[in-house]
């Protein structure tokens, strides 16, 4: 045609243009498709849960459910607490506090990883960091790990007294979910 | 191969008619009748067959416990059983399709072995080559899929843990891994709708391998079967049509076959799987002791073998995708392991390495068994990054018959080859 030879950029301009408002087209139609998959409404709406740990006493632990996954409470003894905060620094795999209560930087000593005032509650989201399997140690016959935490069965993890990685393959330390102390013996998460 | 004489003659006025319109029939006759095969072909070049008779046997099964099963995960565990207690034959076709995937995944190994042994990714079977590692890969994904839908232990936590694999990727983009998790659950942790998900697509999968599978074959067809000698078919006398002679070889295999099949289905129809699977999934419970099943053995032992969690994915999905690589690692010239004396042990030893990885898979991970483990995943990659580009250049191969026809028949045959090959 006369028109190309005469005028070839503006040819290739129209061309080069619907090409990609095709493209854009396409990803707006892939959008929805792929979206769908994400957490739904529903799921999202079961965002906090309160906790009564009035019957909990020292060195028992219960677990509760929290957006699907279960989250550990336990009253730590003093023994415990004086184990934990006494862990020097240079001892631990991962020396982030993983409390989403406090910034991404903070350092994993104990302190950090419970609430100011309530150093005996531990909360921690009860799923091992490798590979989400449930560590051991919630009940009073379970294998608590050589640290005296908890024990991932899956790959061998061993997770000290402040819920915090000291053997085996997980990276990272057992997570603190958001909570917050709304009453003296009553805990809200999320 | 492709173009090979066309000898097919519409027998009667009805496939005449058909034939000038359509002509499937020609091309089937061309393709899986007159198809020229190895005359030197050994039972290792049935399992193809065998193969395509598994993916049938489970799409034809599967399609019926759709009928049954419900996908739920207040509903799915209970299900199953009412399949195999009230349904009518429901315990018959249960295990044939819960049976029918191990046996999917014997024939493949055995499959795949018999390429590496023979050379089958050389030239030109390089596409063909490629296209069986992404059924494999289809398989694999089928297979995880699949696994998931009793609702058992392990299959809860079998999903919790592979699906846990994507979150190493959080250690080279932070929140990323946590992302894409999150999105493969539709929630917070592993739940019901997964599990939905997890069925819509093992449901779907099985139709692109047979995608994948036609084009596999065609591609065979194309550049034609490989062969104990890793000799090209050169004469007439090298091949012989596929019907019946390969037909029928592949037919006794595969009722052997089906004997070890059917010994399981009606003997042992549990024995392949787990028993923590009859107890329904308990998100607050995991079972003290993880596996998958056994076909993912050896790759999950070299996922445990890495003491880091990205190094163990990333080593673990590399040790399949390794496979596509051997198109470039491998510089012999000769397709046989039968004629490279070195390189045919080093890959037996390989083979040994992949069967002690499943093996070491299934116990767990702690003291010697990581030892050996991690022993066994360096020769995996150790075979195929060193050995096999420096034995390639390195290698004398041992003395190779002139043909497919003198490898049959030896020497005597091998003028009368050569005078026909003169006169053609």
């Amino acid at each position: 045609m006369a028109s190309e030879v005469e005028n070839p950029n503006r040819r290739d301009f129209l061309t080069v243009a619907a090409t990609s408002w095709a493209a854009v087209g396409a990803a707006a139609t892939l959008w929805p498709l792929v979206q769908q998959m994400n957490p739904d409404a529903s799921t999202q709406a079961l965002a906090t849960v309160e906790v009564d740990l009035a019957p909990v006493k020292q060195g028992q632990a219960i677990t509760v459910m929290w957006r699907g996954k279960p989250v550990f409470i336990r009253n730590r003894t003093t023994d415990e607490v004086k184990t934990a905060e006494d862990t020097p620094m240079g001892e631990l795999k991962d020396a982030l506090a993983r409390n989403d209560n406090l910034p991404d930087s903070a350092a994993a000593t104990d302190r950090n990883r419970v609430q100011k005032g309530h150093d005996n509650w531990l909360v921690l989201i009860g799923i091992c960091t490798h590979l989400g399997c449930i560590p051991k140690g919630q009940s009073l016959g379970d294998n608590k790990g050589e640290y005296g935490g908890w024990f991932c069965p899956c790959h061998g993890s061993h997770y000290d007294t402040s819920g915090r990685i000291r053997k085996g393959p997980a990276p990272q330390n057992l997570e603190v979910p958001t909570y917050q102390f709304v009453a003296d013996t009553k805990i809200r998460i999320g | 191969m492709a173009h090979h004489e066309d000898t097919y003659k519409p027998g009667s006025r009805l496939e005449q008619w058909l034939d000038e319109r359509l002509p499937a029939l020609r091309m089937m006759h061309g393709q899986f009748v007159d198809f020229p095969t190895p005359r030197n072909l050994n039972y290792l070049w049935t399992f193809g067959g065998i193969l395509t008779f598994c993916l049938a046997v489970q799409i034809v099964t599967g399609i019926v416990l759709a009928m049954h099963y419900i996908p739920s995960d207040k509903m799915a565990f209970d299900s199953i059983e009412h399949i195999r207690r009230d349904v009518n034959y429901g315990w018959l076709i249960r295990s044939v399709h819960a049976v029918g995937a191990s046996m999917f995944f014997l024939a493949v190994y055995i499959h795949i072995a018999r390429g590496f042994y023979y050379g089958s990714y050389k030239a030109p079977r390089e596409i063909l080559w490629i296209l069986g590692v992404v059924i494999y890969l289809l398989m694999m994904a089928t297979g995880f899929l699949g696994y998931t839908l009793p609702w058992g232990q392990m299959s809860f936590w079998g999903v919790t843990v592979i699906t846990n694999l994507f979150s190493s990727f959080d250690a080279i983009i932070p929140g990323l891994g946590t992302k894409i998790v999150q999105w493969l659950w539709g929630g917070y942790a592993v739940s019901g709708v997964t599990l939905n998900r997890f069925f819509s697509l093992h449901y779907l999968l099985p139709f692109v391998i047979v995608g994948v599978v036609a084009l596999h074959i065609w591609a065979l067809h194309v550049v034609g079967q490989n062969n104990p000698t890793g000799i090209d078919i050169k004469t007439k006398s090298d091949s012989v049509p596929m019907a019946p002679y390969a037909v029928a070889k592949d037919l006794f295999a595969m009722f052997v076959f089906v004997l070890l099949f059917s010994w399981f289905v009606f003997y042992a129809p549990d024995y392949l799987g787990h028993a923590d699977n009859y107890i329904e999934a308990n998100p607050l419970v995991t079972p003290p002791h993880i596996v998958p099943e056994w076909y993912y053995l050896p790759f999950y032992a070299i996922l445990r073998a890495v003491p880091s969690k990205l190094g163990g994915v990333l080593l673990m999905f590399g040790s399949i995708l390794i496979w596509l690589f051997v198109l470039w690692l491998d510089f012999s010239f000769v397709r046989s392991a039968r004629y490279r004396p070195i390189f045919k042990w080093l890959l037996v030893l390989f083979f040994i390495s992949f069967v002690a990885l499943g093996y070491l898979g299934a116990k767990p991970p702690e003291g010697i068994y990581v030892f050996w483990a991690r022993i066994f995943t360096i020769y995996y990659f150790l075979f195929f990054l060193v050995l096999m580009p420096i034995v390639g250049v390195l290698e004398t191969p041992s003395p190779m018959p002139r043909s497919i026809t003198e490898s049959v028949l030896g020497n005597k045959s091998a003028e009368g080859t050569a005078s026909a090959a003169a006169r053609h």
